[in-house]
């Protein structure tokens, strides 16, 4: 069971406080109309999914409720930081594919 | 091939069982093939074989970068349906069930399909019409399917709690009687020794580090062990690595990796006959010939490729196991572990053309791929060998998330395990 | 004479209070202090099991979690029953009951040991794999009896009458094993100030210490240990766990203990019988020792073999001496304790068979100097005996080249003991996917260095020293307390035995003067019958990956995961493919270390508390009513309120005939609100509804549909105007939680300068929907509120009074017919509900459930999110373009999705009303259409029925689903063929039945 930090609380908890969104850093389309069906589809479903680094969105669901960004490692699952939604991680370790 | 039967292994024990002979080669690769196909595990071997069998493509090299057989293969819990909701799933499913009845004699390796049926449990009133929506879609199309009620769900595995005062009380359920389990390990080795006697190179502990592309094609995949091979035509089927691969290729899949847990019990003296499971509670179950109960957890929800996930899912797994089986709670549980689901945005593999040239990929399969081994390493063959996807894989496209034409299996099957 | 190998002395059991239990339904009597093994065998059993695959009997091996045979059957009821307990593990109590798991008919006579016997070399590794095959159909008969002979134990016949507890722990040091590492540790940590919890899988504490003479600090071990532990439970924030099983090490040092609270007493069932202790260790300190490894030898498994290590702790700590005539053979100088303890026990030590030569350790000369005889460079080969180890065949061997050198010699005997050296205990340390490193010095696996805070102590390092190892446990607490930056205390190692000893040797399997496949069966895995042979048949066959070994062989796959087989099953695999052992590598080792109840894993959460359960204000009365109740998300809501002895049929066909009639009334309180505030808020429901809200002032309200980015319906509900910068919305009752976080997400993630927030208010509301032609006089009676049409609206909402408490009052209807939703405060719920029932006596006020409000809606052609929707379906495939507002300034969510190629093809399946040719037909929901009903399997299908009712109202059947391109097929016929083989013929209609214009609740 993962142990997070959030970063709005600022303590660590249990990961069953938390719902796991997804890939982080992805924007919603600014001008969603001027997407091609392929750009738009690549929007909502392709993921870089790396063996690795990964930037990710976790909602701290039975606490503040608050949305925000980790840095962990999907082979490991060692996370790296927390950081806000809206920052980048302060980390300068390589980020493997997450940064590509 | 040395041909198995019981006879054979009487022969074999006069002489001190010193004379069975390798079931497969450990093969010097060539330089070139007409077709890699990249992973070693049942889909993989599968393809190579009916590659070999059925369109004659015997130049063929599976490219392994563990040993044969030890993914997915090895770390489901060995269900085999074909119950899907929608078309394009449920022949394709259906295909491979069809294949899946003949295979051990096709392979002469016993693979223990044991149809002993499967049931999908429903337990609100949402439930049973999805089961009714899908058992009425199954007969038209030819798949065996029926619904149950509590009744003759309580016949069929009688130590189930069928009664009205549980949290959610079962309300029936759908039957599939041709499904049932596999031995996995006996798929993988069973294509493995077949394909290999029809000459395919199966090359182990052979790890792919980069694709070989020039001009938009694929030329070949190079390894840490032998170097470039070349081939016409690379297939990839890596379930747990697929992204990770389309990454080298240069192009990205809408998937994510995600971990899949399951776990064993004791073996016990014989409880359960069929296969159960209940997507509402989330936990499904069958006993192994060996008397194991087989249990299947729920998926972790973030992206790992650790091969382990979460504590509470095996817990939250375990308390639906006891809700529908109370008397298992003094049965102890013997392991757990974990594989490596690629799971797609419907829920649907990905058998396809790719953005490269030559280069197709077969992943995708989520929850529910060991059940599919035989098809898709069928119509995967097919597509790889022509060069054009086969009738039953083109649904399948992964520009299918470009256009929105989805074949959404969680939204209406619910069960897509 | 009862217990027979019981000595007059020594061990750590009580003389004084003998304890009866059952074995085999015979009655036999062991001590205070036993486990059930040691009461076994002091009471001369010697057969306790038969083995999986050949039937061959049985014995103990194992004085610990690494036993593979005793595996025993436990309980006295159906409902206690526990199948296959370690017998080595399980304290003797009173009463217990244990019968063997093997065995037909009975143990001393097996039938299958006959078929084994004779058929025993046809069943080569995977033999099953090779054979019933054909004819094809046949398997299944197979498989019946393959089944049949499978299985240890049997699962209880009756729930269990037991409680299961579980407790989150947090400390700063967990120290896994009570041994004097752990022991150390633990001390060392706890007297710096670390909060210390300190787990141990056996009966007492102390580890080796309670299976020796050795003495520490000039007394003997046990006492060393009992003031350590008397220090510790002094202590504050310390936990001593004894019977509790570190069984899981899980990722960011979360780690489960099973804790054992009634197993080794007899109690009455119904209390807790074991607590899992989930723990988030700041520090984890591995202490967890080594093994014994048995030597691999032919007829290793007849009973009477044993471990070394075992015999020591039988008669060291349970006072049993389990024979007469002790051979041992051994590797290293450890196996000599168990000689000199048998000597010392005063029975015969017949000869020490050593595989090395010129050896001189202490021990060593501690057992010539008792005279034993003491065999070099020798091994043995084979042992004879029918059930029971009657001699051995000794001979000079070279282990090197794997062969017998000089002629064999027979030794009676009826015990024979072998150590092949130390297995470290590093499960633990694998279970996060880090792969033990092989030590050349241990000969064994320890675990891999690790960025985790974890730090290994004792055996588990592969050292074989008490002082070494409590060395280690003082300098990893110390590590741990720097770490933590406590003030580390001074705390001495004490005082030791130190001893001499000569190196042990890398040997795991004797040879035979037989080739392996020849000689007599020499086992690696008792549980699972694994040979030597078999590991070499698997490597010739190809199947040379350790993890085909194990698959192929099934090596490591009993119920002791291969605790004492797997190294030597390694070693077997490495030597058949002439590569090291680290060549070949090792399996992984998972959870559970040892075996867990699934009770103990589910806790609590069973039964009644397996998921929450949701009750409105009003379930009570409710109840009081007889409703029948339907599960919702985690809510119950009442489905229908049958009267009497009355069908659902006809419930359903009166509340719906009362409603459209008069007027009905159901408890809605399940629908999701949320509060939204803000400047914001107006501007993020255009985003987030696909329908415009710029312009809805407050006292209105409007429906509004959601959709995900693929443009796909997920949810809808009214959402009602408070104030210019205040809605409040609702949801479906399943999808309430599911919409907040989905509207969080946009909210904080992609439009944090919308200022707004956001509020479940679900359980402060009861809500109530008063519907039909008398709603507004029943309400009237009530009410301050001007509910007349002019003023109060189609739509509108309004504050007031209702029975004297504040409520709001929603105009709005989910029936077609006139309705009021009143909305109070959640604790006046059912206050207001009785209120109305009062002043509804003369409407005949019906209480409506979710069936009739199903019923009501798809008269009037209303969706249910979810039911007639499946995630694949878009606005206007309903047909709901008005609900969508295209030309919206902000492209909302759902707009770009619904626009992609797929979602605008003209032949979609769309959604329609269906009217059964035979009025009288009740569609079956689920029911899929085709055009043609005479075209072959597969048939094409073109959509299928989603809603479907009887409707008293119309006195007919009414239906609707999905058609392709149905909204333009207006009038034309779609057929549904059913399971029962009968096609039901219908016709493709609007899906509004009942008063399309809209009149009934504009009045």
């Amino acid at each position: 069971m993962l142990h997070i930090y959030c970063p709005h609380c600022g303590e660590y908890r249990e990961e069953d406080e938390f719902h796991y969104k997804g890939q982080a850093h992805i924007a919603r389309p600014l001008d969603p109309e001027a997407c091609s069906d392929q750009e738009w589809g690549e929007y909502l479903y392709f993921r870089d999914n790396p063996r690795g680094d990964h930037r990710e969105v976790w909602f701290h669901a039975t606490g503040c409720r608050k949305f925000f960004n980790v840095v962990r490692n999907t082979l490991t699952y060692e996370i790296r930081e927390s950081y806000l939604i809206g920052t980048q991680p302060k980390g300068d370790a390589p980020l493997g594919a997450a940064d590509s | 091939m040395q041909r198995y039967s019981a006879l054979g292994l009487v022969t074999q024990a006069v002489r001190h069982n010193e004379n069975w002979q390798r079931v497969w080669r450990n093969p010097t690769p060539k330089k070139h093939y007409d077709i890699i196909v990249v992973g070693g595990g049942g889909h993989g071997l599968a393809t190579a074989y009916y590659l070999a069998k059925l369109h004659g493509v015997t130049n063929v090299a599976v490219v392994e970068k563990g040993y044969l057989g030890g993914g997915n293969t090895g770390r489901n819990t060995t269900i085999v349906r074909s119950n899907y909701l929608w078309d394009e799933a449920a022949h394709l499913y259906e295909h491979a069930m069809k294949l899946w009845e003949g295979l051990s004699q096709d392979l002469n390796y016993n693979v223990m399909f044991s149809q002993r049926g499967v049931l999908n449990l429903g337990h609100t009133l949402q439930d049973m019409r999805d089961i009714q929506r899908r058992v009425n879609a199954n007969r038209l199309n030819g798949i065996d399917s029926e619904v149950l009620d509590t009744k003759q769900v309580q016949e069929l595995v009688p130590i189930m709690d069928c009664s009205a005062n549980s949290r959610y009380p079962i309300l029936g359920a759908s039957w599939q009687p041709r499904a049932g389990v596999a031995r996995h390990d006996a798929v993988a080795w069973g294509y493995a020794r077949a394909a290999d006697a029809l000459g395919v190179d199966l090359l182990q502990q052979t790890e792919v580090v980069d694709m070989i592309i020039e001009e938009g094609a694929v030329k070949g995949v190079r390894t840490e062990r032998y170097g470039d091979l070349y081939a016409d035509r690379v297939g990839c089927v890596v379930a747990g690595n697929s992204g990770v691969l389309a990454k080298m290729a240069g192009f990205k899949l809408p998937l994510e990796s995600h971990p899949l847990q399951a776990l064993v019990s004791q073996p016990i003296k014989p409880v359960l006959d069929t296969v159960v499971m209940s997507n509402h509670v989330h936990g499904y179950v069958s006993q192994s010939d060996k008397g194991d109960l087989v249990i299947g957890a729920g998926i972790d929800s973030y992206n790992g490729y650790g091969q382990r996930g979460s504590f509470p899912t095996i817990e939250h797994t375990l308390q639906a196991i006891i809700e529908l089986f109370p008397i298992f709670s003094r049965v102890r549980m013997n392991r757990q572990w974990g594989g490596i689901v690629d799971t797609c945005p419907d829920a649907c593999p990905i058998i396809s053309k790719t953005p490269v040239r030559n280069l197709f990929f077969n992943c995708g399969w989520g929850t529910g791929g060991f059940k599919a081994t035989t098809g898709s390493g069928h119509v995967f063959a097919a597509s790889l060998a022509k060069g054009e996807m086969h009738p039953l894989a083109e649904p399948f496209s992964m520009f299918r998330f470009h256009s929105g034409a989805l074949v959404d299996e969680h939204g209406a099957a619910g069960v897509a395990h | 004479m009862s217990q027979p190998n019981r000595l007059n002395s020594g061990g750590r059991i009580d003389r004084d209070r003998p304890i009866s239990f059952k074995w085999r339904g015979k009655t036999l009597t062991g001590f205070e202090g036993d486990t059930l093994a040691s009461a076994l065998l002091a009471n001369g059993v010697s057969t306790v099991a038969r083995s999986f695959k050949y039937s061959r009997p049985r014995g103990i091996v194992a004085a610990g979690a690494e036993e593979p045979n005793a595996i025993m059957q436990l309980g006295a009821t159906q409902a206690t029953q526990i199948p296959n307990v370690r017998a080595t593990q399980q304290a003797l109590y009173e009463g217990l009951v244990a019968a063997p798991t093997s065995g037909w008919p009975s143990l001393r006579f097996d039938l299958m040991g006959l078929v084994g016997k004779i058929a025993g070399s046809a069943m080569p590794p995977g033999f099953y794999y090779k054979t019933f095959m054909y004819p094809k159909t046949f398997w299944m008969t197979y498989e019946k009896f393959i089944r049949r002979a499978a299985g240890f134990g049997r699962a209880p016949k009756k729930p269990d009458p037991d409680q299961y507890d579980k407790v989150n722990q947090h400390c700063d040091v967990l120290v896994v094993g009570g041994g004097p590492a752990g022991l150390m540790a633990a001390f060392t940590a706890a007297s710096s100030g670390a909060r210390v919890i300190l787990a141990d899988e056996q009966e007492e504490m102390g580890g080796q210490l309670l299976s020796s003479h050795e003495t520490i600090d000039g007394q003997i071990g046990a006492n060393w240990v009992k003031a350590v532990l008397e220090r510790l439970a002094s202590m504050n924030d310390v936990i001593l766990l004894p019977r509790a099983t570190v069984n899981g090490y899980h990722d960011h040092n979360f780690l489960t203990i099973h804790e054992r609270l009634t197993d080794h007493i007899n109690v009455q069932s119904g209390s807790v019988r074991q607590r899992l202790h989930r723990v988030r260790a700041k520090w984890v300190i591995l202490a967890t020792g080594a093994h014994e490894r048995p030597l691999v030898f032919g007829n290793n498994d007849l009973p009477g073999c044993m471990l070394c290590s075992a015999v020591s702790t039988y008669i060291n700590r349970y006072a049993v001496v389990p024979g007469q005539r002790l051979v041992v053979m051994t590797s290293n100088d450890s196996g000599y304790q168990a000689a000199i303890d048998w000597h010392q026990a005063g029975r015969e030590v017949v000869a020490v068979v050593d595989t090395r030569e010129g050896v001189q350790g202490d021990l060593v000369n501690a057992a010539r100097a008792r005279g034993i005889t003491i065999f070099q460079g020798s091994g043995i080969i084979d042992v004879k005996g029918r059930r029971h180890v009657q001699s051995v065949e000794i001979a000079k061997i070279d282990a090197e080249r794997h062969r017998v050198v000089g002629g064999s010699q027979q030794l009676l005997c009826d015990t024979v003991a072998s150590s092949g050296g130390w297995s470290p205990v590093v499960h633990l340390s694998c279970h996060t996917g880090r792969r033990p490193e092989w030590s050349q010095d241990a000969l064994g696996f320890v675990p891999a260095p690790t960025k985790e805070p974890m730090v290994a102590a004792g055996a588990v390092t592969g050292c074989t020293s008490t002082a070494d190892a409590m060395k280690q446990g003082r300098d990893a607490a110390l590590k741990i307390v720097e770490a933590l930056s406590l003030m580390s205390a001074d705390v001495a190692i004490p005082e030791t035995e130190s001893r001499e000893q000569s190196p042990g040797m890398a040997v795991f399997h004797i040879p035979h003067t037989k080739p392996t496949s020849r000689a007599p069966k020499q086992f690696v895995d008792f549980q699972n019958d694994v040979t030597a042979a078999a590991i070499e048949i698997s490597c010739s066959e190809g199947f040379e990956s350790i993890e085909h070994v194990k698959r192929y062989t099934a090596l490591g796959f009993g119920t002791d995961q291969g605790k004492l087989g797997n190294i030597n099953g390694l070693a077997i695999a490495a030597a058949a493919q002439q590569k090291s052992i680290p060549e070949v590598g090792t399996t992984m080792f998972r959870p559970n270390y040892t075996p867990v109840s699934f009770g103990a894993m589910a806790g609590r959460d069973c039964g009644a508390l397996f998921d929450p359960i949701r009750y409105t204000a009003m379930h009570a009365w409710h109840a009081r009513q007889g409703a029948m109740f339907e599960d919702v998300g985690q809510w119950k809501r009442p489905w229908y309120f049958p009267k009497g002895r009355e069908s659902m049929a006809d419930a359903v066909n009166r509340e719906c005939v009362a409603t459209r009639e008069s007027v009905g009334i159901l408890d809605a309180s399940t629908l999701g609100k949320i509060d939204i505030q803000g400047p914001g808020a107006r501007e993020f429901l255009g985003r987030v509804y696909t329908n415009a809200w710029a312009k809805l002032a407050p006292g209105r309200c409007r429906y509004g549909l959601m959709c995900g980015e693929d443009g796909m319906v997920f949810d809808d509900g009214v959402t009602s105007c408070l104030g210019e910068q205040h809605f409040l919305m609702t949801t479906t009752t399943g999808g309430a939680a599911r919409v907040l976080e989905w509207l969080e997400f946009y909210h904080q993630t992609e439009w944090p300068d919308l200022e707004l927030y956001m509020t479940s208010v679900t359980d402060q509301w009861a809500t109530m929907t008063i519907s039909g032609p008398n709603s507004r006089q029943l309400l009237a009676k009530i009410t301050d509120i001007d509910l007349s049409a002019d003023s109060f609206r189609y739509m509108d909402w309004k504050p007031g009074v209702v029975a004297g408490v504040p409520a709001r009052i929603f105009r709005i209807s989910f029936t077609g017919e006139l309705s009021f939703e009143v909305n109070v405060q959640a604790n006046y719920g059912l206050h207001v509900w009785e209120a109305l029932f009062e002043a509804g006596a003369e409407f005949n006020l019906t209480p409506y459930g979710t069936e009739t409000m199903h019923v009501l809606r798809a008269e009037k052609g209303f969706i249910i999110a979810g039911q007639d929707t499946d995630g694949s379906i878009t606005p206007y495939d309903l047909g709901m373009d008005w609900a969508v507002s295209p030309n919206k300034p902000f492209s909302f969510i759902g707009k770009r999705g619904m626009a992609r190629a797929d979602c605008v093809r003209a032949d979609r399946k769309q959604w329609v009303g269906i009217k059964t040719k035979d009025p009288s037909i009740v569609l079956p929901e689920g029911a899929q259409g085709v055009f043609d009903p005479n075209a072959p399997i597969p048939m094409p299908m073109v959509g299928h029925i989603t809603s479907s009712y009887w409707s008293a109202n119309l006195g007919r059947s009414i239906a609707q689903g999905f058609v392709k391109g149905g909204l333009s097929k207006l009038g034309e016929a779609v057929y549904y063929p059913l399971a029962d083989g009968s096609v039901v013929e219908a016709e493709i209609c609007s899906p509004v039945f009942i008063d399309p214009e809209g009149e009934r609740q504009h009045v």
